[in-house]
C-alpha cells in the first residue's frame, strides 16, 4: 500500500514531520518498508541552463559546456556526454560531492580527457524518476534556473509504502491510513461525510444477482453524457506518485477510490453494454479479453458479470476490454459491489490475477460503504467529466450484522499486563470508530463497519495496546516456578544429540541435506510411495519424500567430489519418511565415508593410511548405537544388508530379526550407479527410534564394582576354519566353553594365502581366563583350553593350527 | 698389590664384559681373591685375623669396584644406544578425530536454545514434518480460504480418497497444537523443527528451521512474554544488552500479535547487536487466539497464554556471520568445516554457549 504526505493530508489535519510520522506508523502495526523522499535525495539537483557546449578537443563523443546554475554564480565547466547537450537547454545540474541515486556514485571534480569536469547534466535514469537514459533531461525554457529540480518538478511529496497486514482491509485506503494516525494522536481525522447525488432519471440498466454468497451487493449508476479526457493533474500526480498510470479520467477515478477510499469500483461504456447485467458463475471454459490484454477462461466456480454479449466482467479482480471505458465514452456505468472475499482469492489466485481490486475484496471491503462509494464516485465523475447521473439501482443486501462485544474491562491488564483507564480506552475506541457504552465493568462495544477483523475481546485489547503502545508495556519477569530441575530433553532428543556428537567426535562432519529427494532415488532405498510424492514439487530431483538419509549424504559426496574435494566423511541425523502418519517419521543417523577418509584419520599419512572400508562404517553404526545407548550386548550382526549395498561386504545391525536397527557396509556399485556417484563408498544408517528405551533407574550410583583377586590368565589360539566361517560364530563358540571363567575373547588375527591351504583361514584368538576362586592350576587351565578347542571344533569345524 | 692390580684392571675395562672376565679371574670360583680367601683355612688363629680382615676388605672394595665401574659402564652403553635412535620428530602427528569433525551450526544452535530455554524452565516438544490441514492451518484460526494461507506458500501431497491431503507443514505451530490437545495446562514448551515453504532465493529455501515457544497457564501476558524475549537475546547473542522493538502486526493464531526487530550495526558483513542504528526483524509472537485456544480444547477465559517463533537458520546465520541460507543445505565441506563447531564444544550456561 503506498500514498503520499500531501494525499495523506486530505484525510489528516497534521503539522507533524514525515519521519515522525511513518515511525508512528511502523509502531501501530502499519509497518512503513519504505519512505521514499524524493525532496531529501534530490535537494542537490538544481536546474541550469546551458550557455555554451562546445566539441571537447580530445573525444569525438563529448562536448564541454559552460552551465548557468543560477543565483548569480560564475559559470561552471561540465563536459558532458550526452547527444542533447546544447547550448539554451535548461536541464538539471549537479556539483561535485552529490550522490547520483542511478548510478550509485559520488560525484568530484573530474578531469576527461585532459579537461576539467566540475559536475554534471543529468539524465532523468540518473536521478532514478524514469528509465529514460537517452540524454540529459530536456526542460522547458521558462523553467527557473537555479531551483531545486524536485520542488519545481513536484516531486516533493514523499511516498510511504506500508507493508500492510492481511487483517486490515479498512487500511488499503489512505482514509483509513488517516483515521488510524489520529487515534494515535498524529492530528485530526478529517471525514466531512458524504452527500449523495441525487438522480436524474431511472438508470436503464438492471442487475440480477444469481448467487448472493458470491456476490451480498451491487449498486450501479449511469451517467450519461460525459466527456472522458485525461484526469486532472492533481489526479494525474497522486497516481503517478505511487506508480500506477494514468489512463483516462473515468479509469482514474476508479483507481483514485480504490487507494482513496479502499473502495475498488469498475466502470463500463454503457455504450458498449447490452441489456440488463447479470452477475453469476461462469460457465466452464467462458473466456474474457480483460483490460490488461490477455485472454482468461473461467471455470464454474468464479463469478462473472454478463449482459447480453456475453461475460463483460471478471467481478471484483477484472473489468473486460470490450466494455472497457476510453476517451469515447459518453455513457459510463458505474459499479459499486461486494463480493466473497474467499471466491475472490481463489479466483485470483486460479487466474494469476494481482490487481488492486482482488487485493482489497479478498480482504473484504466496507460493505456499509457500497453506495456512498458509488456516491462519491458519481461526484468525481460529474465534477471532472460532467453528466447526468441515473438513480442508483442497489441489488441484494450488503449489510451485516451489527457485531457488539461484551468488553470486561480488566481484559487489558489480563491479555497485556498493562493499565488502562476506562476513559482513555473509550477515547482510542472512538477514534478508531468504535462506540463504547455501560459503566460497568462489562462495556458493550459496536464494531465498525470497515473492522471485518475484529470480533472478539482479544480483537479489542489489541486495538487498545497498539495505540497506547507496546512498548509501554512493561517487561515482567517470568519465574520458573518451583518444579525440580529435571532434563527437558525425551530420550529420542537425547539420542539425537549424542549421536550427532559421537559421529563429530570419529572424524566426520555434519551436514543438513533435504527432506525430498529424486523419485529414483526415493526408491532406490526403498521409498518412493505415491503417499510421499509431493503434489506440488519444487524440482524434479525435490520430488519424494526421503526414507533414508544416505542418498543425501552420497549425493553431497559426489558433489564435494567433483569440487576435488575426494576424501569425505559426512553424517546427518534427521528425519526419514516410511509413510505419512507422525508415527512413520523416524529419526535415523546416516553416514558415508569416500576415499582415505577412513575412521584413524582423514587423508594419507607417513605412519600408514588405509582407504575407508566397511569396518569403517561398522565401527561408525556401533558408536552411534553406543553413545544413543543402545544395549550392546544383545546387538546381532548378519552378513548382507538391502540391496543398496555390497551383498558380500555389508552387514545387519539387529536385537533378533523383528527389530533391524541399522545397516552398514560398501554401496552396492550398482546402486551408486544409479545415484551417479563414484565409489566405492561406505556406509551406514541406523534409526534411533528403533534402540529399546534403558529401564529408569531409581538412583543414580553405579552397580557395586567387583575386583578379583586372582590375576586373569590368557592363552592365545589359532583355528583353521572353512572360509566361510565367521569370525562371530568362533567368539562365540570360544565363550560358551566356560561362560563362568572366559571373561574375555578378542580376534587379534585372520591369515588366508600361503601356509593355508585354499578355501580355508586362520582365525586367531585371545582368550581371557579369570579364575572366581581360586588361582588355577595350570591342569585346570589346560582343562578350560582344551574345553575352547573342543567347542570350537564342534561348532565351527576348525582345527587348531600347529 | 694383587688389590691394587685388580682395581686397575676394573677401572680400565672398556665393557661390561671385559668387566665380567675382571670380576671372574678376582671373586670367581678360581679367581684370585678366591684363592687367597682359600689359603685362611691353612693359617694359624692370629694369623687368619690380621690376613682375614685385610683379604675380606679388599673384596670388599674389589665388589665395590666392580659394582661402580658397572653402572658406569651400563649407562655408557645405553647414552650409546640411545645416540643411535633418532626420529624425526618434524613429521606430522596425525590430526585427531575430533579436530576434524564437525557439528552443523544448525544443531549447534538447537542445542544453545534448548540450553537457554530448559533454564527458563522449558521442555522441547517435537512433531511430525507431514501434517494435516486441520492442525498446520484450521485449529490455528486459518478460515479456509482466507489470503492469510497464501502468505504459507504450502507443499502438498496427492489427495486421498476421502479428498482430505496431507501437507509439509509451513511452521511449527502444529506442534503447539498437539501439545495442547495432549497435555493440560500449565505449559511451557519450544517446539524446534523443520518446516517447508514453495520458495527459493538467497533468503528462503525450501526447506527452513523454526523455533516457537508456547506459555498456557493462568497469567501470563505480554508483559512476560516480552522479558523472555528479551533475555533469550541477551543470552542467545551473548551480549549485555540489547535493544528490542516490539511492534504490533498480524497472525492468525495470535491476537494480539506482534513483531520484534532487534537493533543492531552493520560493519563490513558483521552484524553487532546492543548498538547502531538499523532495526532486524527477528520473530514473530503475541498472546494466544481465543479461537486456536478452543480449537484445542482450552478455555480462553480461564486459560490464557502466548506463543512465539523465529527462524532458527535465521538467527544462526545472524549470530555466525553465515549470509547465504542455501549454503546452510549445500554440504560443502569447506563450508561445514569453516562455519561447524567441533564436538566437544557443547553449549552450556556455565561454560558460553559458543567458545
Amino acid at each position: 500500500m503506498k500514498f503520499t504526505l500531501s494525499w495523506l493530508k486530505d484525510h489528516l489535519d497534521t503539522d507533524e514531520p514525515v519521519e515522525k510520522l511513518a515511525d508512528k506508523l511502523t509502531m501501530i502495526g502499519l509497518e512503513v518498508e519504505n519512505l521514499e523522499d524524493k525532496a531529501k535525495a534530490l535537494k542537490p539537483f538544481t536546474i541550469a541552463r546551458v550557455i555554451s557546449a562546445e566539441q571537447h578537443p580530445n573525444a569525438d563523443r563529448l562536448r564541454v559546456c559552460m552551465v548557468d546554475t543560477g543565483n548569480g554564480a560564475a559559470p561552471v565547466q561540465v563536459v558532458c556526454g550526452a547527444p542533447n547537450a546544447r547550448a539554451g537547454l535548461v536541464s538539471v545540474f549537479s556539483p561535485p560531492g552529490t550522490y547520483i541515486p542511478g548510478k550509485n556514485i559520488t560525484l568530484s571534480v573530474g578531469t576527461i580527457r585532459g579537461v576539467e569536469s566540475r559536475g554534471m547534466l543529468c539524465s532523468a535514469a540518473e536521478l532514478q524518476i524514469s528509465d529514460d537514459h537517452d540524454g540529459i533531461m530536456e526542460l522547458p525554457a521558462d523553467a527557473p534556473i537555479g531551483v531545486a529540480y524536485a520542488e519545481w518538478a513536484g516531486l516533493g511529496d514523499p511516498v510511504f509504502e506500508i507493508n500492510l497486514t492481511p487483517n486490515r482491509q479498512d487500511c488499503t485506503g489512505v482514509h483509513g491510513v488517516a483515521r488510524d494516525l489520529a487515534a494515535a494522536d498524529m492530528g485530526r481525522f478529517k471525514d466531512p461525510g458524504i452527500k449523495p447525488v441525487k438522480g436524474e432519471f431511472p438508470c436503464p440498466v438492471k442487475v440480477t444477482i444469481e448467487d448472493p454468497k458470491l456476490c451480498p451487493g451491487f449498486a450501479l449508476r449511469l451517467v450519461r453524457g460525459v466527456r472522458n479526457g485525461p484526469s486532472p493533474q492533481w489526479l494525474q500526480q497522486r497516481l503517478t506518485a505511487i506508480g500506477l498510470r494514468p489512463i483516462n479520467a473515468l479509469v482514474d477515478i476508479t483507481n483514485f477510490m480504490t487507494y482513496d477510499r479502499a473502495r475498488p469500483l469498475h466502470v463500463f461504456d454503457a455504450g458498449k453494454v447490452k441489456g440488463n447485467l447479470l452477475v453469476r458463475h461462469a460457465r466452464d471454459g467462458e473466456q474474457l479479453l480483460a483490460l490488461d490484454g490477455r485472454t482468461y477462461t473461467f471455470d464454474g466456480s468464479m463469478c462473472v458479470i454478463s449482459d447480453d454479449h456475453g461475460v463483460e466482467s471478471l467481478a471484483g479482480i477484472m473489468g473486460g476490454e470490450a466494455s472497457g471505458c476510453d476517451e469515447n465514452t459518453t455513457d459510463v456505468l458505474i459499479e459499486s459491489a461486494l463480493w466473497n472475499e474467499i471466491n475472490i482469492a481463489q479466483t485470483g489466485r486460479k487466474l494469476g490475477i494481482n490487481s488492486d481490486a482482488r487485493y482489497r475484496f479478498e480482504r473484504g471491503v466496507d460493505p456499509a460503504f457500497m453506495v456512498p462509494g458509488l456516491e462519491l464516485a458519481t461526484r468525481l465523475v460529474m465534477e471532472m467529466c460532467g453528466g447526468a447521473p441515473s438513480d442508483n439501482v442497489v441489488a441484494g443486501n450488503p449489510f451485516p450484522d451489527d457485531r457488539v462485544i461484551d468488553f470486561p474491562l480488566p481484559e487489558v491488564r489480563r491479555l497485556a499486563g498493562i493499565d488502562v483507564s476506562a476513559a482513555e480506552m473509550k477515547r482510542i475506541l472512538s477514534h478508531l470508530g468504535f462506540m463504547m457504552a455501560g459503566n460497568g465493568l462489562v462495556v458493550k462495544i459496536a464494531v465498525p463497519s470497515w473492522r471485518s477483523d475484529v470480533h472478539g475481546k482479544a480483537d479489542i485489547v489489541e486495538e487498545i495496546v497498539r495505540m497506547v503502545g507496546v512498548d509501554k508495556v512493561a517487561m515482567t519477569p517470568f519465574g520458573r516456578g518451583e518444579d525440580a530441575r529435571k532434563p527437558v530433553l525425551t530420550p529420542l532428543q537425547l539420542r539425537t544429540r549424542r549421536a550427532k556428537r559421537a559421529l563429530a567426535t570419529r572424524g566426520m562432519v555434519e551436514a543438513v541435506t533435504w527432506s525430498f529427494i529424486s523419485k529414483a532415488a526415493a526408491q532406490l532405498f526403498g521409498g518412493g510411495q505415491h503417499a510421499l510424492e509431493l503434489a506440488n514439487p519444487i524440482a524434479s530431483d525435490q520430488s519424494d519424500m526421503r526414507p533414508t538419509l544416505l542418498a543425501g549424504l552420497i549425493a553431497a559426496a559426489q558433489v564435494n567430489a567433483d569440487r576435488g574435494l575426494g576424501d569425505v566423511a559426512l553424517f546427518e541425523v534427521g528425519q526419514v519418511f516410511k509413510g505419512d502418519r507422525p508415527h512413520d517419521q523416524l529419526v535415523a543417523a546416516a553416514g558415508i565415508r569416500r576415499g582415505f577418509a577412513a575412521a584413524e584419520g582423514l587423508g594419507r599419512h607417513w605412519s600408514g593410511s588405509h582407504t575407508a572400508d566397511a569396518f569403517d562404517a561398522k565401527a561408525d553404526a556401533l558408536a552411534v548405537l553406543a553413545a544413543a545407548g543402545a544395549p550392546m550386548q544383545a546387538l546381532q550382526i548378519v552378513p548382507g544388508g538391502p540391496d543398496w549395498l555390497h551383498p558380500g561386504r555389508s552387514g545387519t545391525i539387529q536385537i533378533g530379526p523383528q527389530n533391524v536397527l541399522g545397516y552398514f557396509g560398501e554401496m552396492h556399485p550398482r546402486a551408486l550407479e544409479a545415484l551417479r556417484a563414484d565409489g566405492p563408498l561406505m556406509a551406514f544408517e541406523v534409526i534411533l527410534d528403533r534402540i529399546p528405551e534403558a529401564k529408569k533407574k531409581a538412583t543414580r550410583a553405579k552397580p557395586a564394582l567387583e575386583l578379583s583377586a586372582f590375576q586373569p590368565v590368557s592363552r592365545d589360539f589359532a583355528f583353521i576354519v572353512d572360509r566361510t566361517v565367521k569370525a562371530g560364530d568362533i567368539v562365540r563358540a570360544a565363550q560358551g566353553a566356560d561362560k563362568k571363567l572366559i571373561t574375555g575373547v578378542t580376534v587379534f588375527d585372520v591369515y588366508e594365502g600361503k601356509g593355508i591351504e585354499d578355501g580355508r583361514k586362520s582365525i586367531a584368538i585371545e582368550v581371557t581366563i579369570q579364575p572366581r576362586e581360586k588361582t588355577l592350576t595350570d591342569q585346570e587351565i589346560e582343562a578350560v583350553a582344551a574345553k575352547i578347542v573342543a567347542e570350537v571344533t564342534k561348532k565351527t569345524g576348525g582345527t587348531l593350527r600347529g | 698389590m694383587l688389590e691394587k692390580s685388580i682395581l686397575e684392571q676394573i677401572a680400565t675395562a672398556g665393557d661390561e664384559a671385559a668387566l665380567e672376565a675382571v670380576r671372574v679371574s678376582s671373586l670367581g670360583k678360581k679367581g684370585a681373591i678366591s684363592a687367597l680367601l682359600a689359603t685362611l683355612g691353612k693359617m694359624s688363629p692370629d694369623e687368619r685375623k690380621t690376613q682375614g680382615a685385610a683379604i675380606n676388605q679388599a673384596k670388599d672394595k674389589v665388589t665395590q669396584a666392580l659394582a661402580e665401574r658397572r653402572e658406569v659402564l651400563k649407562s655408557a652403553a645405553l647414552d650409546a644406544r640411545l645416540k643411535l635412535e633418532t626420529i624425526d620428530v618434524t613429521l606430522p602427528a596425525r590430526e585427531p578425530p575430533a579436530e576434524a569433525g564437525r557439528i552443523h551450526p544448525l544443531s549447534q544452535v538447537w542445542d544453545e536454545l534448548t540450553t537457554i530455554f530448559a533454564d527458563m524452565g522449558f521442555s522441547v516438544a517435537e512433531g511430525p514434518d507431514i501434517e494435516t490441514d486441520d492442525y498446520n492451518f484450521t485449529k490455528l484460526n486459518f478460515p479456509v480460504g482466507h489470503p492469510a494461507r497464501e502468505m504459507h506458500d504450502t507443499f502438498f501431497f496427492p489427495p486421498k480418497e476421502d479428498g482430505s491431503r496431507m501437507l509439509l507443514r509451513t511452521h511449527t505451530s502444529p506442534v503447539q497444537v498437539r501439545t495442547m490437545l495432549s497435555q493440560k495446562p500449565p505449559i511451557r514448551v519450544i517446539c524446534p523443527g523443520r518446516t517447508y515453504r514453495i520458495d527459493s532465493d538467497a533468503t528462503h529455501t525450501p526447506q527452513f528451521h523454526q523455533v516457537e515457544g508456547l506459555v498456557i497457564d493462568k497469567e501470563s501476558h505480554l508483559g512476560h512474554l516480552k522479558w523472555i524475549l528479551h533475555e533469550f537475546c541477551k543470552a542467545f547473542f551473548e551480549v549485555d544488552h540489547i535493544n528490542m522493538r516490539f511492534r504490533p502486526s498480524f497472525f492468525p493464531f495470535t491476537e494480539p500479535s506482534l513483531e520484534v526487530d532487534i537493533q543492531c550495526r552493520r560493519d563490513k558483513g558483521e552484524i553487532r547487536f546492543g548498538e547502531g542504528e538499523d532495526w532486524l526483524e527477528i520473530l514473530g509472537c503475541g498472546m494466544v487466539h481465543p479461537n486456536v485456544l478452543r480449537a484445542c480444547g482450552i478455555d480462553p477465559d480461564e486459560y490464557q497464554g502466548f506463543a512465539w517463533g523465529m527462524g532458527i537458520d535465521r538467527i544462526a546465520m545472524l549470530k555466525y556471520g553465515m549470509n547465504d541460507l542455501r549454503q546452510l543445505f549445500d554440504s560443502d565441506v569447506r563450508w561445514l568445516s569453516h562455519y561447524g563447531f567441533k564436538p566437544l564444544d557443547v553449549p552450556t550456561l556455565a561454560g558460553g554457549l559458543s567458545s
